[in-house]
């Protein structure tokens, strides 16, 4: 090799690759306010809302009163979801916009590390996104989601991961079907709300879509908070329930996002991308 | 060690459901040289590129690259070579400093910092390398295209067309430029274009390309020679509407 430039090997996953797209994305925001913004606004809205309509049906409800704070809980978990889809639709859908793809793979990255990438960035923008209405909770309605203790680290663990899956099913979509398919980025995961068990017990549900309820990570973490906040125990079995079900998830996101890949590098998509 | 030959092309061809845009073409490109794409819109040329760089799958047909098969050595090729054009941007938001550090860590350069500041030297970069890329003018972003093309010193440059809508004045720096680095890294560099002085000066070799198919090929000198004109915009005015001869 006559270059003057010395480079790491190529071959095998990089850590620096994937560093190089979480630091584009981090001097992107950096470099814009309104973004960061935006990215904590709603959530705090939404747990301002909620705030209030839970303080209403403490003094209206005796259910909710035997755990204040469980539709708080329900708000900021659910919001670590949308984020974390988000995360990952957002920060693929500033490189569509940007037509940046054909620039970034005809560098050594690989497709692996580029979703690599993309997840990281995901928990980032997720932190940035709820973490200030998880701390405007306390000053404000006493509530702080860390009186869940241990058990919130799997709660997180498993709707990050329920998130990353449906954002790289919608990335292979945006990278199927174009601009077209940028709604999906924002509207997919409200399609699993009314039978995620957010709000209310899966058993509320009609009896014939409660197997669809168990088909979402998000229902099995919700059964397990309410158990943690009104009986006090740690339910294992939902645990290892939204665990398998998360693998269902992330590998259908995977799988969808590597075959939108190849079909993008079959139709010279990675080319053409951007409005 | 490298390869005499830089790029192997044999029987390349590229269908979109019933359009052939590129119909089993072959050419070789000899390391050190430079050597030029050239047609009309929807010659081919920007998808012939695609597939060198394994962003577009070939129908049919086999791309050797720096003695690796596309297909299956991607890996060991890419970091080796480089891209630059004007319809695929770098991030406007970024500034040139902070897009060039993320295509060096893409390309795993050692000693970032220093060949960062060598390019912003080189390229002239300095008076807006930390100003968003979106508030450049063309000429600049050019310039900025043309760095993170070089951030790992390419052995092969692929270009399309380079200077499209520069200035004269800018688009003779690019070429100068261009024939720097060329002479100080004995790099291939193909690329396409349209514009024929650029060719001249640049090529040592030139394909013609119409509707997918290599139609001609030689020295500028001896395409100009064989269609008996004065210039190669003249030969290319000849193929691009199908007059002169092609060659067999």
């Amino acid at each position: 090799m006559t270059m003057a430039v010395r480079q790491k090997s190529p071959v095998g996953l990089s850590f620096g690759r994937i560093n190089a797209i979480v630091l584009r994305h981090y001097y992107l925001l950096k470099g814009s306010w309104a973004r960061i913004i935006e990215l904590a606004y709603w959530p705090a809205m939404q747990m301002i809302i909620w705030g209030f309509t839970t303080q209403f049906f403490i003094s209206h409800s005796s259910w909710v009163a035997q755990a204040t704070g469980v539709l708080l809980a329900a708000v900021l978990l659910w919001d670590i979801v949308f984020r974390a889809q988000l995360g990952i639709t957002v920060s693929f859908l500033e490189e569509h916009w940007s037509r940046n793809l054909a620039n970034l793979f005809v560098t050594p990255l690989k497709a692996t590390e580029f979703a690599l990438g993309l997840m990281a960035m995901s928990v980032i923008r997720t932190a940035i996104g709820v973490g200030p209405a998880v701390l405007l909770a306390i000053p404000l309605y006493h509530f702080s989601i860390f009186d869940l203790g241990l058990p919130l680290i799997a709660f997180f663990t498993c709707l990050m991961i329920m998130g990353w899956g449906i954002g790289l099913a919608v990335c292979g979509l945006i990278l199927r079907f174009g601009s077209g398919a940028e709604s999906f980025a924002w509207a997919t995961v409200f399609g699993f709300a009314p039978i995620s068990g957010i709000y209310y017990p899966v058993s509320t549900l009609p009896g014939w879509l409660q197997p669809a309820a168990w088909m979402t990570p998000a229902a099995y973490v919700f059964e397990g908070m309410r158990a943690v906040m009104y009986e006090h125990v740690f339910r294992w079995d939902l645990l290892i329930g939204a665990l398998i079900v998360d693998a269902v998830y992330i590998a259908i996101g995977i799988a969808l996002f590597f075959v939108a890949f190849r079909w993008a590098r079959r139709h010279g998509k990675l080319l053409q991308q951007g409005e | 060690m490298m390869a005499h030959t830089a790029i192997e092309v044999d029987g390349l061809t590229k269908r979109f459901a019933k359009v052939t845009a590129v119909d089993g073409i072959s050419f070789s490109v000899e390391t050190g040289t430079t050597v030029a794409l050239l047609g009309g819109n929807g010659a081919g040329k920007t998808t012939t590129l695609a597939m060198l760089l394994g962003l577009l799958e070939p129908t049919e047909g086999r791309v050797q690259v720096l003695g690796h098969d596309m297909r299956h050595e991607r890996a060991h090729v890419l970091p080796r070579m480089n891209f630059s054009s004007p319809y695929v941007d770098v991030p406007h938001r970024l500034s040139p400093r902070q897009n060039l550090r993320i295509y060096g860590h893409l390309y795993g350069i050692r000693d970032l910092g220093a060949r960062i500041d060598t390019l912003i030297g080189d390229l002239d970069l300095k008076d807006f390398a930390d100003r968003p890329v979106g508030s450049l003018s063309a000429g600049q972003r050019t310039r900025v295209a043309l760095a993170k093309a070089l951030v790992n010193e390419p052995e092969l440059l692929l270009l399309d067309e380079p200077t499209a809508s520069l200035d004269p004045d800018t688009g003779d720096w690019v070429r100068s430029y261009l024939e720097s680095y060329q002479k100080r890294v004995k790099a291939t560099i193909l690329l396409a274009s349209h514009n024929m002085s650029e060719v001249e000066r640049l090529c040592t070799h030139v394909l013609m390309m119409r509707k997918g198919q290599i139609v001609d090929r030689g020295s500028p000198a001896e395409l100009i020679g064989r269609y008996g004109r004065d210039t190669l915009e003249q030969v290319f005015l000849d193929i691009a509407r199908q007059q002169g001869h092609a060659a067999e």
